[in-house]
This record gives structure tokens, sequence and C-alpha cells, in this order.
């Protein structure tokens, strides 16, 4: 395996965040608070608790899933489509790497980048609310694994992307609603049973309520059924990415 | 010379239905400098791509240093250094580090000594710390070579190096290709400018419309394909050529006050003589003589338009 090569996309690319400090870091994180200060303290404090979760506590877990979803397809999406705009990806195509190093390199640089938001986020959350974490551990290995399979989302729609707008189609008018739809800042039983129903058929619905299960032991659905999505959700993404490399689609000629 | 690269029977056909390289086969020793010639879409740029690995293969093989660049891809892109035609760089990085990205793509260690040694060549070293975005066009290429070479590459591929580049840049890049000619890396170039592999290669390969029309030594391709022209001026004009002339296809000129003769010198005979003789025979005086020589750029044109 080519590790120095890896190291050297992963680097790059967290290079080019700190080039980009403020884009890539202290633009989420603003957005959060605003959210927080919004949602948890203006509204917040006249909403009901939920299943014994204050309200303001009860949508941490579904901002950071917002964010780090975002962030990473972002991160992943932008870095792989640079290359290929301004024609550097001969560079990838030509050295000794395999598709798994190069996907390594680039999903694990946005996956390191919106993991790193995720927790400063949960750090900036105490600022505003408490939260004792029922699953510690548990809410780590989720927030990891959300953040590996939207990058590799991102990959996927970095290398299909022929243009910037494009490069934004697909999280500004798919990964946006999915994610508010999905239960950020609500239980789906709050919504009428016909939107309950619909609301299912969201896969990040089944993120968020693992993810918040991590954090109260209460979600929309069973664990394990979180736990299978998330799985499922990764296994699709990396069964394109082959697909992608195999055929060389939209990378070779 | 030993064999470096292969290509046996490659056809690469695009999706567009497009056969970009039509059944060709090359072999390229070791240390060589090989310049491709051909007009734009003759396949060169496709060729250099299936072989560093940015086009797949359609049909055929390739092999580098006896490996195959799909099955044994690892081993053929670890000694291939690529220069490709279009400056293609991070514009909002350090020349350095742009080039240590390079290196490190190609599994090596960092080795300060050898980068900063390269960046003196090419004359980098002064703007080792500026961002790419900041430097001249012809900076900006000699930072591709120097990528190209970072990991101390066997084979450079340079796709047409010198396009767009001022004559001073254009000979310190020749002196560069000699250079590394001299550290035996073996190099591979195409180009648009004839003087330029005029000057620079050992073996020309002409392609048109995707097939190999020829492989040659260079100075053996002018030899066999030169032809030289030898301008006669008459004392006294005529109307037609002699019959006794005629076996000489010579071309009358400039109101028959002039003939040209064509004559090959790579043959062992080259007639100049005998023509002369003749026209003593017949009486025609000569006035002046005059010869031109064929360059290589008049026989490229002849093989592609034939």
């Amino acid at each position: 395996m080519n590790l120095r090569g890896i190291q050297a996309i992963y680097i790059y690319e967290m290079n080019r965040s700190f080039r980009t400090l403020i884009q890539s870091l202290v633009s989420p994180v603003l957005s959060t608070i605003l959210y927080f200060i919004v949602f948890g303290a203006a509204i917040g404090s006249r909403m009901e608790n939920i299943s014994n979760v204050t309200y303001g506590a009860f949508i941490v877990p579904g901002l950071i899933m917002l964010t780090v979803q975002m962030q990473s397809v972002n991160n992943a999406s932008f870095g792989i489509y640079f290359p290929k705009f301004i024609g550097t990806t001969y560079e990838l195509l030509s050295a000794p790497l395999s598709f798994v190093e190069i996907v390594i390199g680039y999903v694990g640089a946005a996956t390191t980048k919106a993991f790193s938001i995720g927790l400063i986020i949960l750090a900036t959350s105490y600022l505003f609310v408490t939260i004792d974490i029922v699953h510690p551990i548990f809410m780590l290995f989720f927030l990891l694994l959300t953040c590996i399979s939207f990058s590799l989302l991102g990959f996927i729609i970095g290398i299909v992307s022929d243009n910037f707008e494009q490069l934004n189609i697909a999280p500004m008018l798919i990964i946006t609603p999915l994610v508010f739809l999905g239960g950020s800042f609500y239980t789906i039983d709050m919504l009428p049973p016909f939107w309950q129903n619909f609301a299912l058929l969201n896969p990040i619905v089944y993120l968020i309520s693992g993810f918040r299960w991590a954090f109260f032991g209460i979600g929309d659905v069973p664990i394990l059924t979180s736990i299978f999505f998330i799985l499922l959700f990764t296994s699709i993404c990396i069964s394109i990415i082959w697909y992608i490399f195999k055929t060389g689609y939209r990378i070779k000629n | 010379m030993s064999e470096i690269i292969s290509v046996k029977n490659l056809v690469k056909k695009y999706d567009s239905d497009f056969i970009a390289v039509k059944n060709l086969s090359l072999k390229i020793n070791h240390g060589e400098i090989i310049a491709l010639l051909g007009p734009n879409g003759a396949g060169k740029t496709t060729l250099i791509s299936t072989i560093c690995g940015l086009t797949s293969i359609t049909c055929g093989s390739i092999t580098v240093n006896g490996f195959d660049v799909i099955k044994d891809y690892r081993k053929t892109r670890e000694i291939i250094g690529l220069v490709p035609q279009e400056l293609a760089l991070e514009p909002f990085e350090k020349v350095i580090n742009s080039v240590k990205f390079s290196r490190r793509l190609f599994g090596k260690k960092d080795d300060v000594e050898y980068i900063e040694n390269l960046l003196k060549k090419l004359q980098l070293y002064d703007k080792k710390d500026n961002i790419i975005k900041s430097l001249s066009g012809g900076m900006k290429r000699r930072v591709m070579i120097a990528k190209a070479l970072s990991h101390n590459p066997k084979i450079l591929f340079l796709d047409e190096p010198t396009a767009g580049v001022d004559v001073e840049l254009r000979k310190d890049m020749w002196n560069i290709i000699k250079e590394l000619k001299n550290e035996g890396v073996t190099i591979i170039l195409t180009t648009h400018y004839i003087e330029e592999a005029e000057m620079i290669a050992d073996n020309i390969g002409i392609i048109n419309h995707g097939e190999l029309l020829l492989v040659e030594e260079k100075n053996k391709l002018i030899k066999r394909m030169s032809v030289k022209t030898l301008k006669v001026k008459l004392k006294k004009s005529l109307s037609t050529i002699p019959s006794k002339l005629k076996k000489y296809n010579l071309k009358l000129i400039d109101q028959g006050n002039s003939f040209h003769y064509y004559y090959n010198t790579g043959k062992e005979k080259t007639g100049i003589t005998s023509l002369l003789s003749d026209m003593n025979q017949i009486g025609i005086n000569l006035f002046d003589i005059q010869t031109e020589e064929t360059s290589l750029e008049d026989i490229f044109v002849k093989i592609i338009k034939d």
C-alpha cells in the first residue's frame, strides 16, 4: 500500500482547510451558534420538554448531524472536484496509487474535518445547554460513521459533477431538505400520521434517530435499524465509488 | 540499448466511437529521446495518456520496463514522470510544497537535497516559496517539469513542453532535456516544432490519424528522405527541356532562365556530374549554381501528405 501517497493527499487536503480556516471552521460553528440562539434559547424556552429532555438539548444531536453531513459532503466533493476543475487529476492517475488509496486520502481528510467540526459544535453546545451523553463511545462511533458515509457521498458528487452548479445542486436541493426534514428539530411522532410514514422514507431520519439515541437513549426508530441504515448507506457509496474507478467513469477518458 | 517501453497493437476508441489510436505498435529504448510528431488530433497525447494510466486501453498491450501498465501499474508508474500539455497546477500552493506533494504521491520519502537541487537546475530555487499563481507561464512550465521529475523517474513524457514558450526558455528547456538524457532518462516528447525535434531527438516517430507512419533514427531519416535541390541559372533561356536532359526530371523556372534538379544525398550517385556533362555536350552553358537542402519539416510534411 502507498501509505506516503495517502498521507500526501490527506495532508494536502487538510492544509487547504487551514488556508481557508474561516470558511472551513468558523462558518459552520457560527451557523450552529445561531441555531442554538434561535431554536434553543428564543423558541426553545417556550417549547415543552421532549421525552424529559429540554428542547435546547434535544436539538443538539440534530444540529451536529445537520452540520457534519453538509460539511462531509462539501469538503469531499470540493476536494476531488477542484483537481478535476484545474486539471491536476493527471497527477493522481499517473501516480502509483490505487483507487482505494485515493479515496482514503480524500475521504479521510473530509471525514477528519467534519468530525472535528462535529466535536467543536458539541463543545460549543455546552455553552448553551446541559447535556449528559448516555452512550458516549457509541456517539463518537456513530458520528464518525456518518462523517465517513457522507464524505463518500461527497466524493461521488465531486466526481460526477461537471461544473460548480452541479457540485452545489445535490447538497442544496437534496441533502439540505432531507436533513431539515429528517428530525433535526423534532421527533417523527410530532408529525401528523401521514407525514410520519412519509418521513420514514427519508434515510436521514434513521441517522439522526441513531445519533439522538446515543445522546439520550431515545430515538424515532430502534437503534439497530439506524445502524443497519448507516451501514447500508456506506456500502452503497463504496459500491458506487468502486464502479467509478473500475470503469474510469468521469475520471479517465 | 535495451527496450524500456513496448506498445503492441494498441487501439483506443472513445465513447463517441472516435478511434484515436489504430493498432499502433512502438518500441522505445533506454536512454533515448524520441520525438513524436503529428498534426493536432493525430493521437500523440492519447498514446502518452494510455502509457501513463490517464486513459483506458480499448485493445492491445503496453509494457514499461517489462511490466504491464494495467496489471503492474505501480511498478510502471513509479518510474514514469509526466508533463502534460496543459498548465495544470494548484494556483494557491507554494512551488516547493507542490513539488514535494508530487514526490510523496509516488510513495517516496522527502528528500530536501534532491528537491532543492532540482529546483536549482530548473532555475526555480529563488521562487520556491512563491505561490504558483504569481508565476509567469514559463515558470509554471518549469514547475510542471519539476513535479514530473520530483520522484527521480527513469522515463519522462513531455507533451508539447515548449508550446507557448518564448525562444530563450525553449532553448533552456532543450538544455534541460539534454542534461536529463545524459543522466540516463528516457524522454518521449510530442511537439509541433519540427526544429525542436531536429535539435534534441535521437529518434523521430510520425503519427497521423492514430497510426504510426514511421519511427526512425533522426539522422538516418533525414539522410534517407532528404532531397537536395540544385538550382542552375543558365546563360541563355530555354523554352523547353531538351530531350537529352528529360531523364533528369528538371523543372524550368524564372521564364526558362533557370531550372531545378532534385537529387538524394543518401544515394550513391547524385547525378550532378552526369547532368553537367550532358549539358556541356548539347551546348547549354550555365551561369550560376545554388543548392538548397530539405529540412525535417519538409520531410514531415511530405510523409503526412503521402
